[in-house]
């Protein structure tokens, strides 16, 4: 079945290091194209760490990150990789609208210095719409709450127009309206091609959101089709070490 | 009235009021970058960390030009404010003591040298103490010139990396994603803000110059939620503290004309933060009062039994 798989992403040793403490060890991962990928772990699994290295946001002691079978790194497609960073890691008392937000979304295309166009505020309009913002374009940001700051960074990556997404918990404080909404989307987006990484912590949810999971505990423990290492065992393994750990310095 | 006017037709005051207009209005557009960047105290870091690089000018140059004095403080802002992003980027030593402690050895060594120098003869006349407390009154032609030069370079350049700033400063990742360096932004922007504080150094000192890049953006901040009409408003009000604090300063004796700008600017921040529909300290108390009646009058039933 899988003669010529195509990657969307290859992630070969990849070590990444806050000052001298490894928060990621060895790390080899390979996303298949065209998958909604679930990344889970404990608290301090290095989840955020591994998203970030992958995007170059930071800097890994060793190893590479290649993308859309390798005919990459970050450097040269970012404008084919999409980002929803956490909406916890901003300032959303910042002075701008909705549309705004979703707009720099188109920035990366347009490279240094030169304006959005009309076409862009048209695509900010339909990005908008997919994630059922329509209404709020001109709303002040500052004036949202939690599950609209998500549908907003989701509106904006979906403006950068990517091929490969990562999201870091677009889940994280939004309701079950909210939630079943951001579902639909990712599975359009795998009805179109895209990869979309997602760091998730709901593990009751991943069989029926996701297609692909990555267990991760600071080492990869387990990465693969859902229904084939999303049992017990691998789970046992991620979360236990994690509760040795913290029994070891108790 | 008819000294007002007087006033307004004099040619010192018309260079000092536009030196000062000059001065706010520049501080005004970046201090806007600065207040939400959350990076207030840079100003204040940078323009104390001048004093050494003034003095040290006038030590190794012997010149008392304001031009050359000027370069020395811009030499010294910059390196301090290298020394702050090394600190804090090779360190675990976090934004705001790095700042403090730079800040406080450049202001030191400032002092230190300028007592020294005091005893060099030939050096009074030198006019270094008007860089602590600012003298607007020996704003020259050429001094407007220099800040007019400055000031348009600064506006061009905030112009040009609009969309990249906007961007940076709101979240620095995901313009990093794009592919916008926040290394090269951040070291772009603050040099932008230090060469701004550097040009304001004579007007108002190095110790009331943070205000300068600071309060008016608080105070526009208040008014809009629109980036582009926060950075303009605070470019005008930054302008009309000038004005302002240059005619008071005038009118009254022996009122100093940088604390004067620095009190006109203050009293527009304290009535923005105030009375600003929406931000201010006024309409949230009505809010709130609005809120209990209307819980008064509809709310206050017994909670549904829980158990």
């Amino acid at each position: 079945m899988e003669k010529q798989q195509k990657y969307a992403v290859e992630v070969e040793d990849l070590t990444v290091a806050y000052d001298a403490k490894p928060v990621l060890w060895d790390i080899d991962l390979k996303i298949p194209k065209g998958q909604l990928m679930a990344v889970v772990g404990p608290n301090g699994a290095g989840k955020t760490t591994l998203i970030k290295a992958m995007l170059g946001l930071l800097k890994p002691v060793t190893g590479a990150v290649r993308f859309l079978d390798g005919s990459g790194d970050i450097r040269t497609l970012k404008n084919r990789i999409g980002y929803v960073p956490q909406s916890g890691s901003v300032d959303w008392d910042f002075p701008a609208t909705v549309q705004d937000v979703v707009l720099m979304g188109c920035y990366g295309k347009l490279g240094w210095v030169r304006r959005p166009r009309k076409s862009d505020l048209e695509l900010t309009k339909q990005t908008l719409q997919k994630v059922g913002m329509q209404d709020y374009a001109t709303r002040q940001i500052s004036q949202l709450s939690g599950g609209q700051q998500q549908r907003v960074f989701l509106a904006r990556a979906l403006a950068q127009e990517a091929e490969v997404y990562f999201m870091d918990e677009p889940f994280k404080g939004v309701d079950a309206q909210t939630e079943r909404a951001i579902v639909t989307l990712l599975k359009d987006l795998k009805e179109q091609g895209k990869t979309v990484v997602v760091v998730h912590h709901d593990l009751q949810t991943v069989p029926d959101y996701f297609d692909w999971v990555t267990l991760i505990n600071l080492r990869v423990v387990a990465s693969g089709p859902v229904k084939e290492v999303f049992h017990e065992e691998n789970l046992k393994k991620t979360y236990h070490s994690a509760g040795a750990l913290l029994r070891s310095v108790v | 009235m008819d000294s007002v006017l007087a006033l307004f037709s004099d040619y010192t005051f018309q260079t000092v009021a536009l030196g000062s207009a000059l001065l706010g209005l520049i501080s005004g557009v970046l201090g806007s970058f600065a207040v939400l960047r959350k990076q207030s105290l840079l100003g204040d870091g940078v323009s104390h960390s001048a004093l050494p690089g003034v003095v040290m000018a006038f030590v190794l140059l012997g010149s008392k030009n304001t031009e050359v004095l000027l370069l020395g403080a811009l030499l010294s802002g910059l390196l301090a404010t290298l020394l702050i992003v090394g600190v804090v980027r090779h360190t675990r030593v976090k934004f705001d003591s790095a700042l403090a402690l730079v800040m406080s050895v450049f202001f030191g060594l400032g002092l230190v040298l300028l007592t020294y120098v005091q005893k060099i003869p030939n050096s009074n006349q030198a006019g270094l103490k008007r860089f602590i407390f600012g003298q607007a009154s020996t704003l020259l032609q050429r001094d407007i010139v220099l800040m007019t030069i400055c000031g348009l370079i600064l506006l061009a350049l905030v112009l040009l990396f609009w969309k990249e700033f906007k961007l940076f400063t709101f979240d620095a990742d995901f313009a990093q994603s794009l592919g916008f360096s926040p290394k090269k932004l951040n070291l772009l922007l603050s040099f932008m803000i230090v060469l701004a504080i550097i040009i304001g150094l004579q007007t108002v000192g190095v110790i009331l110059m943070s205000a300068m890049l600071i309060t008016p953006a608080v105070a526009a901040r208040q008014w809009t939620n629109k980036l582009w009409v926060m950075v303009t408003l605070s470019a005008l009000l930054g302008a009309v503290s000038g004005i302002a604090g240059t005619a008071a300063s005038s009118l009254v004796p022996k009122l100093p004309t940088g604390p004067a700008i620095v009190v006109c600017v203050s009293l527009i921040v304290i009535v923005s933060v105030l009375f600003s529909p929406g931000r201010g300290v006024l309409h949230r108390i009505y809010q709130q009062r609005k809120n209990r009646i209307l819980y008064r009058l509809e709310g206050g039933g017994t909670d549904a039994p829980t158990s």
